[in-house]
């Protein structure tokens, strides 16, 4: 049965959860079709995650092998495609547990980039699993800098081969996924060199293994990295290649070839590159970013109705731990901001879908601006939500810390999206060069894209609220973000027209603002998500117990953020002092609000336990019985041979003999 | 396999130091002669092939464990060998042998034996300190249970006296009353003191600590009525057996009830303990060792991610040129100096609460305990305040390295997840931060009521003379001059006067609305919480502030100046509403600390490299490849990443069991 402190949460909830869900899946057709997909994994034993916690790196890769090699044979049963319905429901029901992640990398970027032949070459021998492919581009010494990269790739004009090499140590490759044991073949980036010049960075497919016995091929030397904090399931791979030569063919020829007598050619525009490098990031924020914040405040709030501490009144029962005001601060926050950023990721995605269209007309003019925020918000939302999971790990006290909770996982794998796809200052700054360019274009009267107009209208202006409940307005705190969005952009770029103009260069003065660039960048995109979740809740077609709980949750993302960065709303005096103590109480006030549909709210994610793999989290409450059954199950519970070996000539008094 | 020759960014970088990193190692260790003992120790573990085993990394859980009571063992014994009794030394041999990670017979030299000596009876300890002490009986302390961490009151386990039979029965009524986490239970230990609710004469007494003999001495094989096993796998502390303990109707003598204090006579007549203040003592010593942890911690973490940084070159600043080392990034800079300087400003607190702690038990031998209060108020706030920066601080130095910085080569994984439950442990983080709030709010009650307050919060009884001010607080007019610490100290001292007045009035403000003092208490703890952050923010830096004028060479206090100053600059940066709302700073004096605090980052640069080596960390117990001394990262990780497990054989088993069938079948 259900704990009794849980089930009296969901009693009282203000809103029907189910209709929340359909309103998070984008419809009740979509919550059939991804609980479909969920019960076909779950029910299938080979997809079970049951001892994940108790394998080593060998079983865990082992087991993601098993599981990629049975899902496709599952896809083929169910009659799931790639272009299905089902198709992306797939990997949340996994959890991510599963092998050849890259070899899909592998494929897209021969179809992006490869020419129609090589299309038609390769790409039907990956779907067949004829290879298994990777994606080598991180060296040892190259990540987010691409044009650093070390390996060469030098034509050979009287064999019609690129002879690839990894001149140095730093030039190995190191990170791909799949290539330490399971690939059979890599696009591998190289710098091109033809009679000596070079022509930069380029793919080549290259085969890394034997497809008979698997072995290496000659002049490859590739493995493992060695364990890391998370991913064990996943074979992050070194390569080095010592002469190894791949046919003229096997250069991505998409936009440039090279010609039989070494002649360089390139059409096309390479601005299309950048639109790989955007869907990825996009990717990214929901299924690895938002996903795990989801599942972390599940678990957290859920325990957190279960778990008992200390009295709030002499003579009660304990009180739950959901009850204190520290807990609530710690907690909830973090549960609006899911939600901030399930909004957020709506907008991405229709932004993006929008620009795909006019790419398909051959028109980029709206690249730059989607290039900018992806990059942005990949980096805002990925850092945010890192957080995010720690602070419900550390919520969770000494029980978070066992691996049983399942937070330590979500937490150690989520800190990755922080560095890949772009490390999260570099994408910042990227983001900073876009918006110091529009800045400069809307400030000489010029155009500038829709999201970025409230850069020219720079007015110094005061935050009219006259009490703590003006702060529940939207449009007034939304205003205040802009506000104080507008003038850290504007502040920083004036700082660095000033260093420019008093003789610093322009790269140093760039360097030496690069701080205040970042947090630039970081307000402009915590302005557009308090911005759209007000547009959103406005917008909201739901019945009014979702219309109200989603006002509380955008009311306590936008509070909650001005409370933490007072400073930075305080500054100029847009939001005075009294004005901030009317914020504090306001925030303050919300807590107790939401606390009450706290346990509704996250079942509306609608993870199954089996997807949360925690014994602090499952639905029905029974935290103790679990957390003790599976601690029983662990491999430390054998008997040790550290006894025999060590502890019983120790016990057996050794030492008095001293 | 490895280079021997310096690389040469890190030759550089040493060269062109402004002070000798030997010189601010004594000032750490705190003389000399101290650098000198604990090189002498060091030495005694890198020097003696019993000490060596392969990289942890590469271990099974089972398989770490096992390591950790070999070393272990073999501590115990060599530490006799070596007349190594100071504590302090015994802590740095400890330490270097299992390179700052935990190890099975923590809880019982540092828990078990310690209870014996201050709880136990002359009698009992005859019986038990000595085997104890020879090993024959391995200890824990079994505390937390699955339902009550902190909370010690709401502790389930029972204790009921059997006159009859002159026993004391121990039950665990309830899954929640499971003892679960101590470490050393799950299958080193063959004792426990067990803490348990004491039934005598129908009555609870409260909880009481018993010494219960857990497994079979010969076979160590639970004894019948007692279950008990590993929790399973943690973040870290692997090579920790974490365990649980449940009893059933399991009897145990009367005399093994810990009976210094409270006692149960034969016939069920409980006799009170007379009050002790000496349980502070011990609480008050943890928490100091925390701080001192914290410090150390952090400042692993910086040594590698700023050997690191100066080791890679990324990217370009100016267009055309090589790439620069990533510490010339002012972002870079921003992410690690910051931190350079806190883990610098926890040592200095962590050596000041052990020092006052010396001296005040001093006190305590001879009846003065005035002090107590105040510094146990004190050392809660700080462990939570200090604990809680340092888990951040560990986790940007590993993003700072990227990529590399999350596989375990690194070593800051295992940094963080070592040092990371002690946010949770010897008391939640957030509940300490309220018991310092007790006790500021207990102060200024104090203060308004027209008494004087002395010690660290004595700043609070400046806030009586603005008594006239009617309605919000502003703080008092402080001139603050952002390059003199001595001043920043003023302005740090006015925060946190202006925030536990707030927080003071507020609870007030509640109290009159409600009924109940505990839920004013509630609904004001955020605010109170703010407090205390202040409040330790506060003491952090005056205690860096005041350690300047005692570093006798000049270019070593020059240096220490310069971090002192980022230092606390930074943290008004990142603080800036409370300065700002409180009056203490103003728009213009802000930016001007954001300015100062970037120009300082330039100032610091130079000296990074050598700032983080006087630390004198041993490459053994940096445990890190990208944090090596000699700084040859890359050829390093080549050799590290050859010996992963999934690289054992040429070609994976997997290939043959699920690679292969699939390519032929579809």
């Amino acid at each position: 049965g259900v704990n009794p402190d849980l089930a009296s949460e969901r009693q009282t909830a203000s809103f029907s959860v189910e209709k929340l869900t359909a309103l998070l899946d984008g419809g009740v057709e979509h919550t059939r079709i991804r609980r479909a997909v969920v019960e076909a994994i779950e029910s299938d034993p080979v997809f079970s995650r049951e001892n994940q916690y108790f394998q080593s790196q060998n079983e865990r890769y082992e087991a993601a092998v098993r599981k990629a090699v049975h899902l496709q044979r599952k896809m083929h049963e169910l009659g799931w495609t790639e272009n299905g319905p089902e198709y992306k429901y797939i990997y949340r029901a996994l959890a991510g547990d599963v092998a050849f992640l890259l070899h899909r990398i592998f494929m897209r970027s021969i179809s992006m980039l490869g020419s129609d032949r090589q299309v038609a070459k390769w790409i039907p021998l990956a779907n067949q699993y004829q290879l298994i492919g990777s994606y080598a581009q991180t060296e040892l010494g190259h990540g987010t800098y691409l044009q650093g990269l070390e390996t060469t790739a030098v034509f050979d004009i009287s064999t019609q081969e690129f002879i690839l090499n990894t001149p140095k140590i730093s030039a190995m490759k190191w990170w791909p996924g799949d290539m330490g044991r399971s690939a059979t073949h890599t696009v591998v980036f190289a710098q091109l060199y033809v009679h000596g010049k070079c022509y930069g960075v380029h793919p080549f497919i290259l085969q890394i293994r034997s497809l008979q016995d698997h072995s290496l091929c000659p002049g490859i030397t590739a493995g493992d990295i060695g364990p890391k904090m998370n991913f064990e399931h996943i074979d992050n791979g070194f390569l080095m290649l010592q002469n190894v030569r791949v046919p003229r063919e096997n250069m991505l020829s998409k936009f440039c070839e090279v010609q039989p007598d070494g002649t360089y050619v390139r059409w096309g525009s390479q601005k299309i590159n950048y639109f790989t490098m955007t869907t990825v990031r996009i990717s990214l924020i929901s299924n690895e970013a938002i996903e795990p914040v989801m599942k972390a405040c599940t678990i957290a709030i859920r325990y957190s109705v279960v778990r008992r501490q200390s009295k709030l009144k002499p003579g009660d029962q304990e009180a739950k731990i959901l009850d204190y005001q520290t807990q609530q601060e710690k907690l909830l926050p973090q549960l609006a901001a899911a939600y901030a950023f399930h909004f957020i990721n709506d907008y991405l995605e229709e932004l993006f879908e929008r620009a795909y269209r006019d790419i398909q007309r051959k028109n980029f003019d709206t690249l730059p601006e989607l290039h900018a925020f992806s990059s942005g918000f990949k980096a805002m939302v990925s850092q945010y939500c890192t957080s995010a999971v720690e602070i419900c790990l550390r919520a969770c006290g000494g029980h978070g810390y066992s691996m049983l909770s399942g937070l330590p996982s979500l937490y150690t794998r989520i800190l990755a999206s922080c560095i890949y796809e772009g490390e999260n200052t570099i994408l910042l700054l990227q983001t900073a060069r876009f918006l110091m360019k529009c800045l400069k274009a809307a400030s000489a009267g010029q155009a500038v894209p829709p999201s970025v107009t409230y850069l020219a209208a720079g007015k110094p202006g005061k935050c009219p609220a006259k009490n703590k409940l003006d702060f529940l307005n939207p449009d007034l705190y939304t205003e205040a973000y802009q506000h104080m969005a507008a003038r850290l952009i504007s502040s920083t770029a004036a700082k660095l027209q000033d260093l420019v103009q008093s003789g610093v260069k322009k790269h140093d003065a760039w360097n030496q603002c690069t701080v205040q660039l970042a947090q630039a960048a970081k307000a402009h995109c915590h302005y557009i998500t308090v911005k759209n979740f007000a547009e959103t809740v406005e917008k909201l077609e739901a019945p009014a117990g979702i219309q109200k709980i989603m006002k509380h949750l955008c009311d306590l993302f936008a509070l909650h953020g001005i409370f933490s960065s007072a400073g930075l709303f305080l500054h100029d005096g847009y939001i005075s002092g009294a004005q901030m103590d009317m914020v504090t109480a306001s925030y303050l006030d919300l807590l107790p609000v939401i606390r009450k549909d706290a346990v509704p709210l996250v079942d509306a994610f609608d993870f199954s336990d089996k997807s949360l793999n925690s014994a602090l989290g499952s639905y029905d409450g029974q935290v103790y019985q679990r957390l003790y059954e599976w601690a029983q199950k662990s491999p430390t519970n054998q008997m040790s041979p550290a006894y025999e070996r060590y502890l019983k000539p120790l016990l057996h008094n050794k030492l008095s003999k001293l | 396999a490895a280079m021997t020759t310096m690389n040469p960014d890190l030759r550089r970088e040493r060269a062109a130091a402004t002070f000798q990193p030997e010189l601010l190692t004594n000032v750490l260790d705190g003389s000399a002669e101290r650098t000198r003992r604990r090189k002498e120790i060091e030495a005694l573990v890198i020097n003696d092939p019993d000490f060596q085993h392969e990289d942890l990394n590469f271990l099974s859980r089972s398989q770490r464990y096992e390591q950790a009571v070999r070393k272990s063992a073999l501590m115990v014994m060599k530490l006799r060998e070596h007349g190594i009794a100071n504590p302090d030394e015994i802590l740095w041999f400890k330490s270097f042998i299992h390179r700052g990670r935990p190890e099975p017979l923590d809880l019982h030299l540092g828990m078990f034996l310690p209870t014996l000596l201050t709880q136990a009876t002359p009698e009992q300890q005859d019986r038990f300190f000595m085997p104890a002490w020879n090993l024959e009986i391995i200890g824990t302390y079994a505390q937390t249970e699955m339902g009550h961490g902190t909370h010690l009151r709401g502790l389930e386990t029972t204790a009921t006296y059997d006159p009859a039979t002159q026993e004391f029965i121990l039950n665990s009524p309830t899954v929640t009353s499971i003892k679960w986490w101590p470490g050393g239970l799950g299958k080193t230990s063959n004792h426990a003191i067990v803490l348990a609710q004491l039934y005598t004469q129908g009555q609870c007494k409260g909880l009481h600590a018993f010494i219960v003999p857990i497994r079979q001495l010969g076979t160590h094989q639970p004894l019948p009525g007692i279950t008990v096993g590993d929790i399973g796998p943690k973040f870290g502390y692997d090579e920790m057996d974490n365990g649980y303990l449940k009893m059933d109707n399991f009897r145990i003598p009367r005399e093994n009830m810990l009976m210094k204090y409270a006692q149960v006579e034969p016939d069920g007549t409980y006799v009170k303990p007379v009050s002790d203040k000496l349980t502070y003592g011990t609480m008050v010593f943890i928490r100091s060792h925390i701080v001192g942890d914290a410090a150390r911690s952090l400042s692993r973490a910086c040594t590698i991610a700023i050997r690191y940084s100066a080791v890679r070159h990324q990217s370009e600043l100016k267009p055309g040129e090589p790439e620069p080392q990533i510490l010339d990034y002012q972002t870079q800079q921003y992410k690690l100096f910051p931190l350079l300087a806190t883990a610098y400003a926890f040592h200095f607190v962590g050596a000041y609460i052990k020092q006052t702690y010396h001296r005040i038990s001093g006190d305590i031998n001879e009846g003065d305990l005035s002090e107590l209060p105040e510094l146990h108020a004190l050392t809660a706030g700080l462990k939570a305040f200090t604990s809680w920066t340092a888990n951040a601080g560990i986790e940007q130095c590993r993003m700072a390295c990227g990529g590399h910085g999350y596989s375990r080569y690194s070593g800051i994984p295992d940094i963080y997840v070592t040092f990371t439950p002690s946010c949770t442990y010897e008391g939640e983080n957030t509940v300490m931060m309220l018991q310092t709030a007790r006790f500021l709010v207990k102060s200024y009650t104090q203060v308004t009521s027209g008494q004087q307050v002395t010690g660290m919060v004595s700043y609070l009884n400046d806030l009586s003379r603005q008594r006239i001010q009617p309605q919000h607080v502003s703080a008092r007019t402080v001139t603050v001059r952002i390059n003199d610490p001595a001043s920043l100290v003023e302005a740090y001292k006015a925060r946190a006067a202006w925030l536990v007045e707030a927080a003071a009035k507020n609870l007030q403000a509640e109290l009159n609305h409600r009924k109940s003092k505990e839920d004013a208490w509630n609904r004001t703890s955020v605010d109170l919480v703010r407090a205390s952050e202040a409040h330790c923010h506060y003491v952090t830096v005056k205690f860096f502030t005041a350690k300047l004028p005692e570093v006798g060479n000049a270019a070593v206090r020059a240096v220490l100046t310069e971090l002192c100053l980022l230092y606390a600059l930074y943290g008004i940066s990142k603080n800036t509403g409370d300065f700002l709302q409180a009056g203490i700073l103003t728009d213009a004096q802000v930016t001007q600390v954001n300015q100062r605090v970037k120009e300082l980052l330039a100032v610091i640069r130079p000296n990074a490299v050598a700032l983080v080596d006087s630390f004198d960390f041993h490459d053994l117990h940096l445990g890190s490849v990208l944090g090596r001394y000699d700084g040859n990262v890359y050829e390093n990780l080549f050799e590290w990443a050859k010996k992963s497990p999934l690289n054992e054989t040429e070609v994976h088993e997997s290939f043959h069991k699920h690679l292969k069938p699939m390519q032929s079948k579809l």
